[in-house]
């Protein structure tokens, strides 16, 4: 009889783990992807595993990384922001218009002492942000359509004051923090890891972050919880907003030009980036960590693609299918979870 | 019931049962054309059961089933269509985008040879479809725009007018104003002339009596009486319903129970003349520590609606909300948490969260006492642990995922969010629903003991025994409309039922 007995606890072990695998299957495989896409360009190209470009590599990723802290908020409680490269690029712009230029510029701008002009961007994006804020919540319309008007309304904000030209000087703790360097390390990696371990602060030990996850989880049991989640959702899109302005000066400074346009890709780049990364798109799972690791798998793809010798406009192909993979992988490990807690 | 007629559907010994358990046992059934069938039974009883076997819902059961004296089986709802059974089902199923007239005709628009829809002959039909029932809209107007009464009644219209031959319609009244119930009886009689066989289902035994033929008592998964309606009365069916003296399983409060006098403590909750749209009408009330007020209703009488209110979740059109004697207007559920009330709504589902351990369930509602700014988990699981051991909720791991546990121990879960800090006033939706006898008396002990610390407790429910286990004092709301108040005097459930 002991074998009888000791053959389903050994099946329920197997079992158990076989669904504790599942349920952390969206934990699991980026970090594989990112484990595998590197040794391939390793084994494809002798520049890509070095120190060097290592360096490369995360200032590369530095700016999304920035704007990618606030969206996980966002993403968490299973909204969008469809405004984040806008706002980081209007936000760039202001704290350009705010700051005395060369005579060539011309801009009819309005020069402030640095501080004052960090604080008036700092300012312009939180507005924005509150703005996405209020349509949301307040007058109810889905972020994904209020975003996407706001991410006109920034762009538009951006034309009207830089009317086409270029500027190129910011304060000088912004020209420093996005350019310059210590010790060997640019102060935007550093910037962009204090602000991704702050967002991780955050949301696993402050009674906010547990909100977030919460609501996210589930918005109804949130508001029979006696959850204010209207202001739960307004404070995300305000990170989200904020992060994204802070993304935008330091990206102003590291280029070392503030034009329109400048940060188009990023909107596509920090949503692939948190959900490659695992946060699930229906809220409530993932978090920063996933958020470091879809960076990295992003940044070694873009960079790894630059060291092999490739078609270059095949490379184009090939990121959207490696991120259609990371959707069907987020979708798919929802689905399995679900299963394994029935 | 007329000789010689030949049934139009005819059921012998029918039995179904569900994983074990046996939702209906050797049932006879027979409808005649031109008649309009009346159906009566607590929930549970086994109505629903029979009537989703003749529209084809379920297809797996023993027995004869027969139409036009021939032997048939469905295979799927789709079959019993093409057999002109129809059915209405309680929740509205209409699409609340199209336009009234798309709904009438769903799935079976008028096309050209084209296959273009005819949208002028569709509204113009739809239209005097509508007209017969003395339903006058635009039928190009969108129909989540109307009144959900006016929803309610185009459906069954819809059914009604779809050619069936046998009309089943579960609880068409529920939502109905009474001009709008004499219009659905008006239109029943007149299918009725025309040869419609009608069953109709409804907790509301005066609409049965008024407009059926025929009346069926089902009770336990039996059909234990089939009676003219003529020749019976209210009270006899509830009798035959809830089987006095017949198999008593557990109490039953078929018998007289005395409620206590009225306790004069202190008023935690003054309502005062609360409205909403169809749902409510002036409904005023008050609740007082240490008592448990117990409010009976059917099915839509408004109990979920006025449960909303008190948490802040719905708004009232008029009235006025007191807590403790400060008038209170809750702009979220956030503010009635903070005033002290607290609710446990009749879905686990809307209130936990299942893909999170128990423990971040159980502090959800309390996170804001116990940590300012950063989390103590510490803590948190040492509350949870006492809440666990008191409730007796298994198993007693805290760190398991919610949606490990049994429906019975999720239950508690949602109870005990509330505990740690009671509130002033707790309002429970159908706290015992679904639950076995084992978990039910604990929730009545819980219940009890917040009871005895002074917590002013609401217990809404559509079951009776549920409100008669646990209330002190017990409100009727009966569409919308407090109608009936029971304290210090003897009460069941047949009182209950003839109440409401």
């Amino acid at each position: 009889m002991a074998s009888s007995e000791t053959a389903p606890a050994a099946d329920q072990r197997t079992r158990s783990l076989a669904s504790f695998l599942r349920s952390q299957m969206r934990n699991i495989a980026p970090f594989l992807t990112l484990i595998f896409l590197s040794a391939f360009f390793a084994f494809a190209s002798p520049s890509f595993a070095t120190i060097d470009n290592l360096g490369n590599i995360l200032t590369q990723v530095s700016v999304t990384g920035i704007i990618a802290v606030g969206l996980t908020f966002v993403i968490l409680c299973a909204e969008i922001d469809l405004s984040i490269a806008s706002i980081a690029n209007v936000t760039g712009i202001a704290v350009a218009y705010f700051t005395l230029q060369e005579s060539y510029v011309n801009i009819p701008n309005i020069p402030l002492p640095g501080v004052a002009a960090i604080l008036l961007a700092l300012l312009l994006c939180a507005a924005l942000g509150l703005v996405n804020a209020l349509g949301l919540t307040v007058i109810g319309i889905p972020s994904f359509i209020m975003t996407l008007a706001m991410m006109q309304i920034a762009a538009g904000i951006s034309a009207l004051l830089v009317r086409g030209q270029i500027a190129y000087k910011v304060p000088s703790l912004i020209s420093t923090l996005g350019s310059g360097s210590i010790g060997g390390i640019p102060w935007i990696v550093i910037v962009a890891a204090i602000m991704l371990l702050g967002g991780h602060l955050v949301l696993t030990y402050t009674r906010f972050g547990r909100y977030v996850y919460m609501v996210g989880g589930n918005r109804e049991a949130a508001e029979y919880s006696g959850l204010n989640v209207k202001l739960i959702l307004s404070s995300v899109m305000v990170i989200s907003a904020v992060c994204s302005g802070i993304g935008g000066m330091l990206g102003v400074a590291h280029f070392g030009s503030a034009q329109q346009n400048e940060f188009d890709t990023y909107l596509l780049d920090s949503i692939a980036a948190v959900v490659v990364g695992g946060t699930s798109l229906f809220g409530g799972r993932g978090g920063i960590g996933n958020t470091i690791v879809g960076l990295f798998v992003l940044g070694v793809l873009n960079n790894g693609l630059d060291h092999v010798n490739i078609d270059s406009f095949l490379k184009i192909l090939i990121r959207g299918v490696i991120l259609l993979a990371a959707l069907i992988i987020n979708v798919y490990a929802q689905h399995l979870r679900e299963k394994a807690a029935d | 019931m007329p000789e010689g007629q030949q049934p139009i559907l005819e059921l012998q010994g029918i039995t179904k049962s569900f994983g074990g358990v046996e939702a209906l046992r050797g049932v006879d059934f027979a409808l005649l054309p031109g008649e309009i069938h009346g159906l009566v039974g607590e929930n549970g009883a086994g109505k629903s059961t029979l009537m989703k076997i003749i529209a084809g819902v379920h297809t797996e059961f023993s027995g004869r089933f027969l139409i036009d004296g021939q032997e048939t089986h469905f295979r799927s709802a789709r079959d019993a269509h093409a057999a002109g059974i129809a059915m209405v089902h309680q929740e509205l199923s209409v699409a609340p985008d199209l336009t009234v007239a798309e709904n009438v005709f769903l799935g079976n628009q008028p096309t050209n040879a084209l296959g273009l829809v005819q949208w002028r002959r569709m509204a113009r039909e739809a239209g005097e479809q509508l007209a017969r029932f003395g339903i006058d809209v635009d039928p190009m107007s969108r129909l989540g725009d109307l009144p959900i009464g006016l929803q309610q009644l185009i459906e069954i219209a819809r059914v009604l007018f779809s050619g069936a031959r046998i009309v089943i319609l579960d609880e068409p009244t529920s939502a109905l104003s009474p001009p709008e119930v004499e219009r659905l009886f008006t239109t029943l009689r007149r299918l009725r002339e025309e040869g419609t066989a009608i069953v109709f289902i409804s907790h509301f035994i005066e609409d049965i009596l008024r407009v059926s033929d025929t009346v069926t008592v089902f009770r336990n998964g039996r059909k234990v009486a089939e009676t003219a309606s003529a020749a019976t009365s209210k009270g006899a069916l509830i009798e035959a319903m809830i089987g006095r003296g017949g198999e008593v399983l557990e109490h039953s409060y078929t018998d007289d129970l005395m409620l206590p006098r009225p306790s004069d403590s202190s008023i935690v909750l003054k309502v005062d003349q609360l409205s909403l749209a169809r749902s409510l009408k002036d409904v005023s009330f008050e609740a007082r520590a240490g008592e448990v007020l117990g409010i009976y209703g059917f099915m839509g009488c408004g109990q979920q609606e006025l449960s909303r209110i008190l948490f802040g979740k719905l708004k009232p059109d008029a009235g006025t909300l007191a807590v403790d004697g400060k008038p209170k207007t809750f702009a979220s559920t956030a503010a009635a948490r903070r005033a002290g009330v607290a609710l446990v709504p009749e879905s686990r589902r809307a209130m936990l969260f299942h893909q999170e351990p128990v423990y971040k369930n159980i502090s959800i509602s309390i996170l804001d006492r116990i940590s300012s700014l950063l989390l103590k988990p510490a803590q948190e699981r040492d509350i949870a642990k006492r809440q666990v051991e008191q409730l007796q909720i298994r198993p007693p791991v805290v760190g398991l995922d919610l949606g490990m546990l049994s429906g019975g121990n999720q239950q508690k879960v949602a109870l005990a969010k509330w505990l740690t800090y009671p509130p002033k006033l707790l309002v429970l939706c159908e706290p015992t629903r679904g639950m076995d006898v084992g978990a039910k008396n604990d929730v009545i002990n819980i219940v009890r003991d917040l009871r005895a610390k002074g917590l002013a407790i609401i217990v809404l429910s559509t079951e009776p025994e549920t409100v008669l286990s646990l209330a002190d004092r017990i409100l009727v709301l009966k569409r919308g409309a407090l109608v009936r108040e029971f304290k210090n005097e003897p009460v069941s459930k047949d009182r209950l039922l003839e109440a409401a």
